[in-house]
């Protein structure tokens, strides 16, 4: 029997600087009291609703800053809500933390492994955190020190780890105290192609086992092969969530053609909507277009004529087959890793 | 409360510092025992300071070392585990409660605390050679004041590591604990400060005052000692308030 999640109008907002993505770098000493400081305000969640399903592979899809880390510490309990509830199967994660720990495993964004021990004590230390007993955790770490191809540098210092080993150790840790829910935030950040598809098998694996996976990432192929599930994201709200197959079906046309003219009146633009296919076309900088429409490459030429006949110059053509990127874009007027 | 979890985090930080034994014991004791031999013994045994000023210095010397050994033990792992690499998140996300983590590291700087002020007996003893005049008559109170120093030292670290940035540490010993040393009535008997009525009255807000004071107390009275009640008192204060700010400031840092 798996556990889901359920977030009920989550807001955040900083008034100190937010911490960086994974949280820290916090110099919370100030010694002198200079001028008063404008008050800072970051709004990081605003007034975000979701629900995922137990066992289900749910993906966080955004941009840096779009409020990803964010959700993932709230559901955590590693950061405080402004306002909002959000719940681990029955436990309200605020009030019933240590309830709510007992569910969750969690891998960070950026590895925060205890430097002070070795790869393998890491593991053994933090299933005796979950009260296993010795026995359990000795057996249970070697086995994960296996899986992830580990064992030959279980009894090392983590301070001398690739970073890749380090987020292999990170996933295994989280997994040592058999958590119902598994969060990874943008998990294959850093990794090498090989690492990523095992990262992904081990992902699938444990899902299999009928456990809730919630990753955050701003990799389309990822949220597109792993997920079951999406939630676009993006200063701090959710912009549209479903099936990746749903959320791509929901691009007016399919096909973007990304044009830029060496100028782009009004009258082009208007030229262009009338092309057959075209569903839609935006404007920007007064040089650019975005044509939504049902097919790519045959629209070139009628493109390239239309420009022509206006004495106008297309200098640049970009054309983008369905995809969540397309999606997100045309959601928010900027691309991914903007 | 979840005591499974709590032993298991006392027994990680346990690890570590055996692992760190000897820095650990360098960093906090060689300072004060070369104190200890040079006016313990050399000046003594020169004649330029009396015979009597081991037993003054002594339990000044085992003061100091406690309240160093307390509070690095618990503010130097803070600050390293609070950086960016965020260490200490792995323990935050124990089935525990976060204020118990605090009282754990609050827990094992006092054990370290204890343990260095232990050990500064027997070798400040084997340092100043014969002279030395303890009286280990009154054992209770002698351990309530190692009891209260050791947790004030600890307390006092776990403030203090969670409001001082790495890059801060150096500031933390020049500003904080090098006037405190000076000023904590370890190298000379509060009484000795009559002479300077305004700061033998300004020193009262440094705790370290009451430790040394206590354990002279406790170990080698002088006339015009502070009262053991006053001492007592000062200290169980001191405690209440550090353990209060450092819970405070510990869950300041940890949840965002």
């Amino acid at each position: 029997m798996g556990i889901g999640i359920r977030i009920e109008n989550l807001r955040k907002v900083y008034d100190t600087p937010p911490p960086m993505a994974a949280r820290g770098a916090g110099f919370s000493f100030t010694p002198v009291k200079s001028a008063p400081k404008k008050k800072l305000e970051v709004v990081a969640l605003d007034d975000v609703s979701l629900e995922i399903g137990a066992g289900e592979v749910f993906g966080l899809l955004g941009p840096n800053g779009a409020g990803k880390s964010t959700t993932i510490g709230v559901l955590t309990t590693r950061t405080q809500p402004t306002s909002g509830r959000a719940f681990i199967g029955e436990f309200d994660i605020w009030k019933e933390q240590v309830k709510a720990k007992r569910l969750i495993g969690v891998v960070p964004q950026r590895p925060n492994l205890d430097f002070a021990l070795t790869a393998r004590e890491i593991l053994v230390f933090h299933g005796a955190y979950f009260g296993q007993s010795a026995r359990e955790r000795e057996k249970r770490a070697d086995d994960l020190l296996e899986k992830f191809k580990l064992t030959d540098r279980a009894t090392h210092m983590v301070r001398t780890f690739s970073g890749g080993m380090m987020q292999r150790l990170s996933i295994a840790r989280a997994m040592m105290h058999d958590p119902e829910v598994l969060f990874l935030d943008e998990p294959s950040a850093g990794l090498d192609p090989q690492t990523r598809l095992l990262l992904w098998d081990i992902i699938r694996d444990y899902n299999r086992l009928g456990k809730t996976i919630v990753l955050t990432t701003h990799y389309m192929d990822e949220a597109d092969t792993l997920c079951e599930r999406l939630a676009i994201i993006d200063h701090g709200r959710i912009i549209s969530q479903g099936t990746p197959a749903e959320l791509k079906a929901t691009i007016p046309g399919g096909y973007l053609l990304r044009l830029r003219f060496d100028r782009a009146p009004e009258e082009l633009m208007a030229e262009l909507r009338k092309l057959p296919g075209v569903t839609e076309v935006r404007t920007a900088d007064h040089i650019a277009a975005d044509v939504y429409a049902d097919r790519g490459g045959q629209l070139i030429g009628p493109i390239v004529n239309t420009a022509n006949a206006a004495g106008i110059e297309l200098c640049d053509v970009h054309i983008a087959e369905p995809s969540l990127e397309t999606l997100f874009l045309h959601h928010t007027g900027r691309s991914l890793r903007d | 409360m979840n005591w499974k979890t709590f032993f298991a985090l006392l027994s990680r930080d346990a690890h570590v510092a055996r692992r760190n034994l000897l820095p650990m014991l360098l960093q906090n004791l060689l300072q004060p025992l070369l104190f200890t031999f040079v006016f313990g013994r050399v000046m003594t045994t020169s004649h330029m300071i009396p015979e009597s000023y081991k037993s003054i210095l002594l339990p000044g010397v085992m003061a100091i070392s406690m309240v160093l050994a307390g509070v690095q033990a618990v503010a130097m792992p803070l600050i390293a585990e609070f950086q960016f690499t965020r260490e200490i998140e792995d323990r935050l996300l124990a089935p525990i409660d976060i204020g118990w983590l605090a009282v754990e590291k609050v827990a094992i700087g006092m054990i370290q605390a204890l343990f260095a002020g232990l050990v500064v007996i027997p070798a400040a003893w084997l340092l100043m050679g014969s002279g030395l005049k303890l009286d280990f008559g009154k054992p209770f109170e002698f351990a309530a004041v190692c009891l209260l120093v050791a947790l004030f030292s600890s307390a006092g670290g776990l403030a203090l590591g969670c409001s001082v940035g790495p890059t801060q540490i150096g500031l933390m010993f020049s500003l904080v604990l090098a006037p405190m040393m000076m000023f904590g009535c370890a190298y000379y008997p509060w009484s000795a400060l009559s002479s300077f009525p305004i700061l033998q009255i300004a020193v009262l807000i440094n705790p370290l005052v009451y430790a040394s004071e206590g354990l002279r107390g406790a170990l080698a009275p002088v006339p015009g000692q502070m009262p053991m009640a006053a001492v007592l008192g000062a200290l169980i204060g001191i405690d209440v308030l550090l353990l209060v700010l450092g819970l405070k400031k510990f869950h300041r840092k940890a949840v965002s």
